[in-house]
């Protein structure tokens, strides 16, 4: 192994990291706006990451470090979306942390760490390589969570993640070490080739071993039994590194977890079909039910973050090309969605402290009409009604199951959906039926587009759906087909 | 005409005028109000002579679906915006169009918050309403079947009566929400099945009769909640009731025929054999609609109430004359949803004049009304006959010609909903005789003021449809002739095939 590996399809990934060193040291020696300047040029080090992963990959897969790292259509799709997550992110975190007193430049900078965390668990073949991406994101996102570490909420929240992180990470490696002492090998494609020929015997053991990952990567995606950190992480962590967590790793996990299953143990859907199939139901309907009676904005959008995570497990259950396009579709969608639910949240502030309970949002369309409407597209859209966006999300992640003969799983997932939209409508009706108490303060204007922007994704959707599933079924192609 | 989109304008076209009133109704509340208003009249108008060019363009005599659109959408899953109406479709088009500007005037003054916003959420559900008895694919069609929640929801809720309107909305929305996902379900296995989601498609697939009766029962969820029909009719009182008047009017009017219209277009062409399988339970259910709910309806207090009983009996009346599959009945319960739309809908206006004036709706708060509202007491007369179905007005035409396919088919069918006239009859003039007739004794009654110019210009092009419908129903008769025809001659092949199918593996 003296030559060299191809750098090429990893050139985002290198130029994050590098970026993200630049960054640390240009904080520590600027002298005045340390924060406002870093953020901005993470802001800006992501935007030329999303380039080079839209612009320099080619339309094959690239497999380079020894079969480590693989750049596909698939992994550039979910990279992009994570790079554009991630940067919305830090742009609505930047007058949050500004008046919340957070005002330090590690944050953006710990943003763009996980991130390439996020990136390498995309690119992840190999079960090494997974965990090192899933570590580099965990690490960063457990000392975010903590970042108000004055109190006692934050630091709450920072331990509980990194205990049960950690947890879960254990979980995931001692699967890895099963799958590893049953096949023999760490690398995903030569599991694959292992998996595929006919008449392959599959060992308890390599079962068992996929029951721990499967458990590792249901608790980085909040999936029901593995969500119990959710809710209380959400809610202790600061508002602005909540809306990063709702949405970007989430995303990276998802994509993890949908190419271990379809890619290395592809062959054995029958294997860990029931498992996904349980813990999307239970997911659909815990994050329905357990929503029901929360007054604090954030938790109730942990628990509705579980439940959508609930749906796109619908679409991996398939375990199909359309499932996959399903997946990938809703994600996209959960992204425009969640990112504006979340500016509204960090927009809910009197007199100059930030509020989080629902009660807070009474009577907004007196007060902000033209917030109370984009929240308003925003709840119904999560809900799942048509015409709005997430309705689509919804439609292709049933069609991918009711085609799997999934059907018991399709019908618990609308009836929870029903059970669901009561709280999004209870939102709607504190906004539109309610008299207001107190107004918020003005929304910045950054806050304003970022919502803005989700809000026309929602409604406007449904005009131009073609490119987004296109894009989608090149990706969800490109992981199926070859 | 040529290749103009007519029934895409006639749908989008309240869209833009709400959009117009969303971006430019600017300035003090008085002048936003008014210019809101003008502009949701203007825009409705505009939509109902447009539709004028539907009624008139549209050729008698085929059973074929007109003035059909098709756009690529969806290439990946072969689901298309396909437009086009046939007999059926295009009388409810036209039943929407008419009702929406009369509910834009009966909203003038009695609307006085949030005016803006009132006459955007209503533009809005003028083209959900429109576009759904438009569309010709499935998606499509849901998309608006299950878009209407959303308007009709902060309608509710928000323009609402009472303490009670919160409630009222959520269950309207959550019942209608039930059963509508189940159908979506049952439309993705269509899907499956015939890999696209066009509904003439659709109408030509087979499916086996053991999936034809799951989806049909899933259809049935959606549909018979939207009816109402018994026992799944409960959202519909309370909704009635919070409802503002045009609300009310639009629910009763446009809203309940929706499902009769699912019925019609999916359930009986595409679902043949289950809906053979199943007729006898909807005979049932809606002989026991329309009994119960009669009976439920003599009892009532409140006036709007009433009314929202009588419109699920009339309802029942609708499923009855459906599902006996003859030419009568189905022509009968088509023209009675299109009757029911305009005399139910002129009842909750007539409810709303009154309401308007004393805020009440509880039926002993008034008496007499005859001798300070003379006009009143005429339009309400005309309107309380045609809902019994007096010969010469519009429900005559429907109730006769149900009860003539009920008696075709079954008797004791025909029978026991032949009770429901008499019924009807019972409730609405126990109603009428206690509101407009009796002694004028309660002093704040006195000095009611009879009905103003706008208020008759709401009730005149209502009362001569109802006239013209009883009068002459060869009109509309004649647009819903083949459509019907071809139904029923489809659904009487399918099932011959598969009788013959059974015949030959015996």
């Amino acid at each position: 192994m003296t030559e060299l590996p191809s750098l090429t399809p990893a050139l985002a990934e290198i130029w994050l990291a590098v970026a993200g060193m630049a960054l640390l040291m240009f904080g520590v020696f600027s002298k005045a706006n340390a924060t406002r300047n870093t953020s901005y040029l993470t802001v800006l080090a992501l935007a030329v990451a999303a380039a080079l992963v839209l612009f320099t990959g080619t339309d094959g897969k690239e497999i380079t470090f020894n079969g480590m790292f693989i750049d596909d259509p698939f992994g550039r799709f979910m990279k992009a979306l994570i790079l554009l997550a991630a940067a919305l992110a830090v742009v609505m975190s930047l007058p949050y942390i500004l008046k919340e007193d957070m005002d330090r430049f590690e944050y953006p900078v710990l943003f763009l760490f996980a991130t390439l965390g996020m990136l390498l668990m995309v690119s992840a073949d190999d079960l090494i390589s997974l965990y090192i991406g899933l570590e580099l994101q965990s690490l960063s996102l457990y000392v975010v969570a903590a970042f108000r570490r004055d109190t006692l909420k934050s630091s709450e929240a920072g331990l509980k993640y990194f205990v049960l992180g950690a947890l879960s990470s254990g979980l995931l490696l001692y699967g890895c070490s099963l799958i590893y002492g049953f096949a023999g090998t760490t690398s995903f494609a030569v599991l694959a080739d292992l998996f595929g020929e006919p008449g392959t015997e599959i060992s308890l053991g390599l079962i068992v071993g996929i029951v721990f990952v499967c458990a590792g990567m249901a608790f980085k995606v909040s999936a029901v039994p593995f969500h119990m950190w959710t809710p209380d992480v959400y809610e202790g962590a600061p508002t602005s590194v909540t809306a990063f967590f709702s949405v970007a790793p989430k995303i990276a996990a998802m994509t993890l977890f949908v190419r271990l299953l379809m890619e290395p143990f592809g062959d054995l859907v029958d294997q860990w079909q029931q498992i996904i199939v349980l813990v999307a139901a239970l997911s659909m309907v815990l994050g329905a039910f357990a929503a029901l009676n929360q007054r604090n904005v954030k938790r109730l959008m942990a628990y509705s973050s579980i439940g959508h995570m609930g749906y796109a497990l619908v679409g991996l259950a398939a375990g199909s090309e359309a499932g996959v396009r399903g997946v990938i579709v809703y994600l996209a969608i959960y992204l425009a969605m969640n990112v504006g639910t979340f500016a509204a949240i960090l927009c809910m502030r009197v007199n100059d402290r930030a509020v989080e309970r629902i009660d807070d949002l009474a009577g907004l369309w007196k007060t902000k009409p033209l917030m109370a409407l984009t929240v308003a597209a925003l709840m119904f859209s999560l809900a799942g009604i048509p015409p709005l966006a997430g309705f689509f999300g919804k439609l292709f992640v049933f069609q991918a199951a009711i085609e799997a003969q999934l059907h018991l799983l399709a019908v618990i997932g609308v009836l929870a959906s029903v059970v669901g939209a009561f709280y999004y409508l209870r939102i709607v009706k504190l906004m539109y039926f309610d008299e207001p108490v107190e107004s918020f303060d003005p929304v910045g204007r950054d806050m304003a587009l970022v919502m803005g922007a989700s809000g026309l994704f929602t409604v406007l959707f449904i005009l131009m759906p073609a490119p987004l599933i296109d894009a989608a079924g090149r990706a969800a192609q490109s992981l199926i087909g070859g | 005409m040529g290749n103009f989109p007519l029934l895409s304008t006639l749908t989008f076209l309240p869209l833009v005028g709400a959009a117009f009133i969303f971006l430019f109704a600017r300035g003090p509340e008085q002048a936003v109000a008014s210019n809101a208003r003008w502009m949701a009249l203007f825009t409705t108008g505009a939509v109902f002579v447009l539709s004028l060019f539907l009624w008139f363009g549209f050729e008698r005599g085929t059973a074929d679906f007109q003035f059909v659109e098709r756009v690529a959408w969806f290439p990946q899953y072969n689901i298309t915006y396909h437009m086009g109406v046939d007999g059926i479709s295009m009388l409810f088009v036209m039943l929407a169009a008419v009702l929406m500007p009369l509910c834009i005037l009966a909203s003038w003054d009695s609307i006085k918050t949030r005016v803006k916003e009132y006459m955007i959420a209503f533009l809005i559900l003028e083209t959900l309403m429109i576009g759904m008895f438009c569309a010709l694919d499935y998606v499509l069609f849901y998309i608006f079947f299950e878009g209407v929640l959303i308007p009709m929801f902060l309608i509710i809720g928000v323009w609402g009566g009472s303490q009670r309107k919160v409630y009222a909305a959520f269950k309207f929305f959550l019942y209608t929400l039930l059963g509508s996902v189940l159908m979506l379900l049952a439309m993705l296995a269509m899907y499956l099945q015939a890999g696209t989601t066009d509904i003439p498609t659709l109408m030509a697939t087979e499916f086996a009769r053991g999936l034809q009766i799951w989806l049909w029962l899933a259809l049935f969820a959606s549909f018979a909640v939207k009816v109402p029909m018994w026992p799944v009719h409960t959202w519909l009182p309370d909704a009635h009731v919070e409802a503002p008047t045009a609300g009310s009017v639009i629910l009763a009017g446009v809203l309940l025929k929706m499902g009769g219209y699912g019925f019609l277009r999916f359930s009986i062409p595409m679902l043949p054999e289950a809906t053979a399988y199943f007729t006898p339970m909807v005979y049932v259910l809606s002989i026991v609609a329309i009994i119960y709910t009669s009976l439920v309806a003599l009892a009532q207090q409140d006036m709007k109430k009433l009314i929202a009983y009588s419109s699920i009996a009339h309802m029942g009346f609708v499923t009855v004359g459906m599902f006996t599959l003859t030419t009568q009945g189905v022509q009968g319960s088509i023209f009675q949803m299109i009757s029911h739309g305009i005399v139910s809908g002129a009842l909750f206006l007539i409810v709303g004049v009154i309401y308007d004036r004393m805020y009440t709706r509880r039926i002993d708060r008034y008496g007499g009304l005859v001798r300070v509202m003379p006009k009143y007491a005429v339009v309400f007369m005309l309107f309380t006959m045609a809902s019994v179905g007096l010969p010469g007005t519009s429900g005559f035409v429907g109730e006769f010609l149900v009860m003539v396919g009920a008696f075709l088919a079954n008797t004791w069918v025909g029978a026991l909903t032949a009770t429901g006239v008499i019924l009807g009859a019972t409730y609405m003039l126990y109603l009428y005789r206690r509101v407009v007739f009796g002694p004028l004794e309660k002093a704040d009654l006195k000095a009611l003021p009879d009905l103003n110019r706008r208020e008759i210009l709401t009730f005149a092009p209502l009362i001569a449809l109802v006239l013209w419908m009883g009068i002459y129903p060869s009109s509309f008769i004649d647009v819903m002739d083949a459509s019907v025809e071809a139904l029923i001659t489809d659904y009487t092949v399918a099932l011959e095939r598969v009788s013959a199918v059974q015949l030959a593996g015996h």
